[in-house]
């Protein structure tokens, strides 16, 4: 278990990508809703993300990416296929449950839709009838639409400016959906935290019972440092080994934002740094072999 | 050998004090505290052991070290003969005699303790345990295979005790360990200036010459279960040594302001992680200018400790009763108070203090006094009326114990005590057939040696289990001279069993 190969990638947005690593034994223990942590490099922070899909033929494990910091921009940068990772180490998390249900509403908001795939399928090979809910920010942002088709019963797209589906964010495709069909009797939620909130109030009047997947900082994920803390209702649980899944009603929304911020001003910093040394690095190239003109637009 | 008789009066009277860094200076560093004996301190202090023939001290260590045997071997300068002596015990001597907490286990009953200071017979654990590292040492002992496959989980001492003994068996062992690297607790929470990594990673080293493989990466339960090891993977007996984890909380109001975290937290972003270079490391951790930690264990110590190096201005150690029920080592309290840390004993916080930006300002905090002896003896603390008191903080770390971690009793049918650890018999057998536990997923949190200790009494239970003869029986201890034209104590080679 020592090189963690990515064997495939593809560029979703300018910052959106998606990795597909081997890891065999992985791709045969993981199940809907469970996570990894991935080191890139031997210097690298551990970093949460969710296994987006796998396939046990293939061997392989499929992680969705968004670049908002330093880590995720660089792997960005350098992950590409045939290149290995540091550290990859999961599946982490309790398995999403799978209730038997009838009716189950699947909410994937911007990267969440990724997330939330493989819990479409799991319902959808369950036997519920799956509506499925997925929203972006505009039109060029949408992805996946097509695995959504293929594994649900219906799926509304929203998006924030209307180009492409219901204008609105998945709140309103929830509302139109429980107006549709008043019998749902599950939700499934993924996505920022502010977008999981609005979903939660969405169900809430309804009585529906809405799981949400959390995503608060992470260092080792098995349960040792509580740096990934959560409130649910009066309790405090460990998302990495009690969830990542809660029930959404129960969720102290406010209190995750918040504390996804512990470390805003050195993520910053962390930023700063390293286009610096892209910076730096790039000069020197540039230097060192002014002629490779082709090979600039990488960074 | 035939010295004469030596009594309480004879021997040098004091203590051989062990070199450290200046206390200013070594506040803001990370380099190591302590610098250990040279040759003449260790044979100085040698001649202070009376070599009593009652051995206390031999009971006094959890795994029985010979300590007259390996201490009268320095005392000889034989000194490689004093690292066979104590690798028949201990594998790790230069861990054990740096963090054992030595005053409650062999020194505290050494006889010399009686009228003047103990032996320091962890000082001189060390001494031969760094002399043969330096030297390249090992005891390779001869290896017959026994065709028997040994999985074990968790690369924290008990497990490395475990795989240890269980190669020296025959078996081919495989350590399978959830974090990037090997080491546990010593690696990611006891810092690198109380135990260095270059001395963990040594004697890892000599793990991996008995043949043992390390799988990183690897969370067991969740990559695959105890009951597929013993099933499809086809290990004939596995150890379970993931330790403590699942720090505890107080329950206080403010707990979840930024700036509140476990010792843990801290101790593992700052060693493991290295956030103390951050940004060449990526993984931050935003250091307090004013430091208050809770709690007086070793992990507390530690927590403190670190925070001095990463810059605080002023940090507060908050403990419920006092320096004398303080469960840390004495040298950690000791060096603790050395580099300023400001403790305040008899208090307990009630409140953490947040701003508007949820962040931690302040800790309220009350006063304490001991009243009646509790189940453990110890006297309970109890709240003195109308004694809050307040004092600013941006950091507040709980160091104040841990519970069990739940992924293996989440994810395999093992019988768990009613505090979540792995119920086992006296052998160390689980409810499982063939999986033995040991270590702090057992006992709860305790001690390095008490892990190693119940890692290799879980490797004789599995010796047993598995038919195999205990190591000892061809374990060539003695052979130090030249077989075959090879030097015993030439590194890389295995060493030849007498027939
Ligand atoms: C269980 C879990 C599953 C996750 N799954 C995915 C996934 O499938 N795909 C994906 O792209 N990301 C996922 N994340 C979030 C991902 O871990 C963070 O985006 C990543 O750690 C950011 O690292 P960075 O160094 O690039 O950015 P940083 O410099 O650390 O942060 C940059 C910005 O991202 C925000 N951020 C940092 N960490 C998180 C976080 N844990 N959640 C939300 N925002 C964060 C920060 O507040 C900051 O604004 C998941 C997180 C968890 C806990
Ligand atoms: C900060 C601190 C300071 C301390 N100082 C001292 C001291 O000075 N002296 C002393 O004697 N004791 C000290 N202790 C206590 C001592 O370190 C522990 O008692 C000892 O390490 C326990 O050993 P262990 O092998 O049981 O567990 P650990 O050392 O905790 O090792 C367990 C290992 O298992 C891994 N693991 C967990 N779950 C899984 C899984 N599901 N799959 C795979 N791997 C897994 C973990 O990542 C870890 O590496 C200290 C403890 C701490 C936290
Ligand atoms: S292992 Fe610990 S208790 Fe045993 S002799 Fe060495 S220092 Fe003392
Ligand atoms: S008790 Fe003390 S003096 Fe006696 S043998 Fe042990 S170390 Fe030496
Ligand atoms: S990430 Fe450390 S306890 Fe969850």
């Amino acid at each position: 278990m020592c090189a963690f190969e990515i064997v495939a990638r593809e560029d979703f947005s300018p910052v959106t990508y998606l990795l597909e690593v081997r890891h065999p034994l992985m791709a045969k223990a993981a199940r809907a809703g469970q996570f990894v942590i991935v080191m890139e490099t031997e210097h690298g922070e551990r970093i949460p993300l969710t296994i987006a899909d796998f396939n046990r033929e293939r061997g392989t494990i499929t992680l969705v990416i968004q670049a908002v910091g330093k880590t995720t921009k660089e792997m960005q940068r350098n992950c590409r296929v045939g290149t290995t990772l540091y550290a990859m180490v999961g599946p982490m998390g309790v398995p999403s449950p799978v209730p038997h249900v009838k009716k189950v509403l699947v909410v994937g908001g911007g990267l969440g839709v990724a997330p939330s795939f493989p819990q479409a399928r799991a319902f959808q090979e369950a036997g519920a009838y799956v509506i499925g809910v997925i929203g972006f920010r505009t039109k060029d942002l949408v992805f996946w639409d097509d695995r959504f088709r293929a594994e649900c019963d219906e799926v509304i797209v929203c998006t924030d400016d209307g180009s492409v589906g219901v204008k609105g964010t998945v709140a309103e495709g929830i509302r139109l959906a429980i107006e549709k069909h008043p019998d749902i009797d599950e939700c499934v939620a993924i996505g920022p935290p502010i977008m999981m909130k609005g979903c939660a109030d969405a169900t809430r009047p309804h009585g529906i019972r809405t799981m949400v997947s959390l995503n608060p900082l992470m260092v080792d994920g098995t349960g040792m440092c509580g740096g990934c803390r959560v409130k649910i209702g009066d309790e405090i649980k460990f998302a990495c080994v009690d969830g990542p899944d809660f029930d959404g009603h129960k969720v102290d929304f406010d209190d995750l934002m918040a504390r996804l911020k512990r470390f805003t001003a050195e993520e910053r910093m962390a930023l700063e740094h390293w286009n610096d040394t892209c910076r730096l690095m790039k000069q020197a190239d540039a230097m060192a072999a002014p002629a490779k003109g082709d090979e600039q637009e990488l960074y | 050998m035939a010295a004469k008789k030596k009594t309480i009066r004879t021997i040098p009277q004091e203590r051989t004090p062990m070199r450290e860094q200046d206390p200013q200076e070594r506040a803001r560093n990370f380099s190591e505290v302590a610098c250990g004996y040279s040759v003449e301190d260790a044979l100085r202090e040698a001649d202070r052991c009376l070599q009593c023939a009652d051995e206390p001290c031999v009971r006094g260590c959890p795994v029985g070290i010979d300590i007259p045997a390996f201490i009268q071997k320095i005392a000889e300068k034989h000194y490689h003969g004093a690292y066979d002596i104590i690798t028949d015990t201990n594998l790790l001597p230069s861990i054990c005699g740096r963090v054992c907490p030595q005053e409650n286990q062999c020194e505290g009953v050494c006889t010399v303790g009686d009228t003047l200071e103990p032996v320091a017979i962890g000082r001189l654990e060390r001494f031969v345990g760094d002399l043969a590292i330096q030297e390249s040492w090992a005891n390779i002992p001869y290896i017959e295979p026994s065709g028997y496959k040994v999985g074990i989980v968790g690369a924290g001492p008990a497990g490395m005790a475990c795989a240890a003994d269980m190669a020296k068996a025959g078996c081919e062992v495989t350590v399978y360990e959830a974090f990037h690297q090997p080491g546990g607790v010593l690696k990611y929470g006891i810092p690198d200036f109380r135990l260095p990594n270059d001395v963990i990673d040594a004697e890892i080293d000599k793990l991996k010459r008995l043949g043992i493989k390390f799988e990183c990466n690897t969370l067991v339960g969740r990559l695959f279960t105890i009951e597929q090891m013993v099933t499809e993977m086809g290990y004939h007996a596995v150890f379970i040594g993931t330790g403590a984890g699942y720090p505890s909380f107080m329950g206080i109001p403010g707990e979840s302001l930024n700036g509140v975290l476990s010792a843990n937290e801290l101790l593992t972003r700052c060693n493991l992680m290295r956030a103390r270079d951050f940004p060449n490391f990526d993984t931050p951790l935003k250091p307090g200018r004013h430091v208050a930690v809770i709690g007086a264990g070793n992990t507390a110590m530690d927590a403190l400790r670190v925070s001095l190096r990463l810059g605080a201005e002023s940090v507060h150690c908050i403990y419920r009763r006092s320096r004398k029920e303080a469960p840390a080592r004495i040298e950690e309290i000791h060096h603790a108070e050395q580099e300023g840390v400001d403790f305040n004993w008899l208090s307990s916080p009630v409140e953490i203090l947040g701003d508007d930006n949820k962040c931690v300002r302040g800790l309220r905090c009350v006063k304490m006094e001991l009243g009646e002896p509790d189940e453990s003896g110890r006297r309970r603390p109890v709240v003195v009326p109308g004694s809050e008191f307040e004092f600013v903080a941006d950091m507040v770390v709980f160091a104040i114990g841990t519970n069990a971690n739940p992924i293996l009793g989440q994810t395999a049918k093992l019988k768990l005590n009613k505090w979540g650890y792995i119920a086992t018999d006296e052998n160390l057998a689980t409810s499982i057939a063939g999986v033995y536990a040991g270590g702090d997923i057992v006992t709860g949190a305790a001690t390095v040696i008490e892990a190693m200790g119940a890692g290799r009494r879980a490797a004789r239970s599995m010796k047993a289990y598995l038919g195999l003869r205990d190591s000892e029986s061809v374990y060539d201890a003695a052979a130090a001279g030249t077989r075959f034209g090879i030097p015993g104590s030439e590194h890389g080679f295995a060493r030849v069993r007498l027939a």
